[in-house]
């Protein structure tokens, strides 16, 4: 991130630029709510499904921008959350135990509990080392799940039915289940934003820029990165809740070291440390990958150069790329 | 029966360790010369595989095919380097990641497009084809000893390079302070050219010579890749000798793990549920010892004095 760039998030608080953002975001919120409208007039069911997956991935890569676009922690096992999330729907539904809430609750608590074990030893390591730790952790959940026979191990578990609310098969209904996803994400959106602009946030993005001297001013960086390491992870819980509910099936597939790697991308690609900007690399990163198979089965050829291409001269992703040529 | 077991998977260890050496070696170098995030480093060992599956083809000799995948491998490696690295040195660690896991989705699907999909199979020349019979009744097949010796030479060639030649003094010490040696007057642009081809051709040697023991396809890098990863971790980023004692560790208590953990297990548990552990703690077993080493020696085991 460059100088400039990071006065300018430093100074985030100011009237304007709070705005701007948050004007972004509501325009974005606007069209992710009109999705089902329009979708009448195309392959409905196919749009949906894709929009729904687009807003799952943008709460997962928004909880990870809160500690990495914001803490500067490179988390490459940011996906174990979302597979414990899926999973937890998937196990429990499996025992018959269907309802929204307790899978809900689960989901979270599951989420928390790995995210504050493992986050209490990876922050004690720095830089590259907290990357291959977080790693390390991501392939023991992986493999751990992979030895699950009894859930269908490498194959995955099929859901037979989404969560029900109150006994009800509510989210089979309509468009019920898009609106809770088009929710959980708002509701994240807002509840990030809060966070990242209280005192706590602050003291986040001063351990990113200078741990010594927020050490020297009475700060512990290390209870709030990892309390901003837990709150990732539970977020990122409740978008693999949310994708089990989706997709109505789990796989350790959901938490490949590539998955976490996608997440990475999709922050860096939206550009970091905004929040909307990981809603806008997920939406980018999905759609891009859905369109170009439609042009070719290949897609890969043209999605890998175009990725190298965004990191060699867009700095600062998407958002980045438009906010210098606005300027 | 049971020692011959054991041994046989200590030397499949052993032979799995030398290959994630010859593919950590570049990477701590790439990463700790250049302070470079290389996750292309595991498609550079399957181009190697690749490349040594046609050029054997095309000569109808393994050895003259892998002769001439090794140069190939440099130059696809300083293809790369000039194309897209060289741009990427000094810049934030994330832009490394987004551009090096580009490379990754491209590559995997250009040997599709290329190759197919389906796996491709090297015959094991036929000069170290069969087994020898290493102490009486314990027969090893020849083609994974020489895979051995092979990484084995390798190492002892890095040694002397990296210990006793001048190209080997200033990579030691663009791992310990890259800006202080540029600053001496050495051209770091080049040497970092020079150590980052290097590595390249390392890790397609890895990948041609287990060409013929396992099945070459796309994809077949990406474990691997992290596998060198934790290696480099534990041995200490920037340290060959730290990879490679860490390496051969590494190879012994994955394959050692896999084989006898269920065994081990079974001393303490019911059978059943020892299989059942056994087979969920094996695959976890390096990264459990990876996050012990971070915990206890947060920079690795033979970290690069600074």
């Amino acid at each position: 991130m460059s100088d400039a760039a990071q006065t300018q998030d430093l100074a985030s608080t100011a009237r304007p630029l709070w705005m701007r953002s948050n004007a972004l975001a509501f325009a974005l919120f606007v069209a992710f709510a009109i999705v089902p409208a329009l979708a009448q007039f195309g392959t409905e069911g196919y749009i949906l499904s894709l929009v729904m997956r687009v807003m799952i991935f943008a709460i997962a890569a928004m909880s990870l921008d809160l500690i990495l676009g914001y803490g500067a922690l490179v988390s490459f096992g940011h996906a174990v959350f979302m597979g414990f999330g899926a999973y937890a729907a998937g196990i429990l539904m499996s025992h018959q135990v269907t309802d929204f809430f307790v899978q809900l609750a689960v989901a979270l608590g599951v989420s928390a509990l790995f995210a504050l074990v493992t986050g209490a030893i990876s922050l004690r390591t720095k830089g590259v080392y907290f990357i291959m730790i977080t790693l390390a952790f991501g392939q023991m959940a992986y493999f751990f799940m992979i030895s699950l026979a009894a859930y269908g191990g490498d194959d995955g578990l099929t859901l037979y039915s989404r969560s029900s609310i109150f006994g009800q098969d509510l989210l089979g209904r309509g468009h019920v289940l898009y609106y809770v996803i088009f929710a959980a994400m708002v509701g994240v959106y807002f509840l990030l934003r809060a966070i990242v602009s209280s005192r706590f946030g602050r003291v986040l993005r001063g351990a990113r820029e200078n741990p010594v001297r927020m050490e020297a001013i009475g700060f512990h960086p290390y209870r709030y990165q990892l309390a901003a390491y837990v709150i990732a992870g539970t977020i990122c819980g409740l978008s693999g809740f949310l994708l089990a509910n989706q997709t109505e099936f789990v796989a350790p597939a959901f938490m490949t070291w590539q998955r976490s790697g996608e997440l990475i991308v999709m922050v860096v690609l939206g550009g970091m440390g905004t929040l909307h900007g990981a809603i806008i690399g997920a939406a980018a990163f999905i759609l891009l990958e859905e369109g170009l198979y439609r042009i070719t089965e290949d897609w890969k050829l043209i999605f890998g150069p175009m990725l190298v291409l965004v990191a060699l001269f867009a700095r600062g992703g998407i958002l980045g790329f438009f906010r210098r040529s606005g300027q | 029966m049971y020692t011959t077991l054991i041994l046989v998977q200590t030397l499949n260890g052993l032979q799995f360790g030398i290959i994630l050496f010859l593919i950590a070696a570049g990477l701590t170098l790439v990463f700790g010369v250049m302070d470079f995030i290389n996750l292309a480093h595991g498609v550079q060992y399957m181009i190697g595989a690749y490349f040594a599956f046609t050029f054997t083809q095309m000569t109808g000799s393994f050895t003259l095919g892998l002769l001439i995948a090794l140069p190939a491998a440099l130059l696809f490696g300083l293809l790369l380097e000039a194309l897209v690295f060289r741009h990427l040195y000094g810049r934030d660690h994330l832009d490394q990641v987004l551009a090096t896991f580009g490379i990754i989705l491209f590559l995997n699907q250009g040997v599709k497009v290329l190759w197919g999909s389906s796996p491709l199979f090297v015959p094991v020349p036929d000069l170290l084809q069969g087994s020898i019979e290493l102490i009486p009744g314990f027969f090893y097949p020849i083609y994974r000893l020489a895979i051995i010796a092979a990484g084995l030479g390798v190492a002892g060639l890095l040694y002397v390079l990296v210990n006793h030649t001048r190209a080997g003094m200033l990579v030691r010490a663009g791992a310990t302070n890259a800006p202080m040696v540029s600053a001496l007057g050495v051209d770091i642009r080049r040497l970092f050219m020079v150590v980052f081809g290097f590595g390249a051709m390392l890790a397609g040697f890895a990948g041609a010579m287990v060409a013929p023991i396992l099945s070459v396809e796309p994809g077949m890098g990406d474990n691997l890749l992290i596998l060198a990863f934790v290696v480099i971790v534990i041995g200490g980023i920037g340290s060959i000798r730290g990879a490679f004692l860490a390496a051969l560790l590494i190879g012994l208590v994955d394959t050692l793990g896999r084989g006898f953990s269920s065994d081990i297990l079974r001393l303490f548990l019911e059978p059943s549920a020892a299989s059942q552990t056994g087979r969920a703690l094996a695959p976890m077993l390096i990264y459990i010892l990876m996050a012990l080493v971070l915990f206890f020696r947060p920079s690795g085991l033979f970290p690069v004095k600074r």
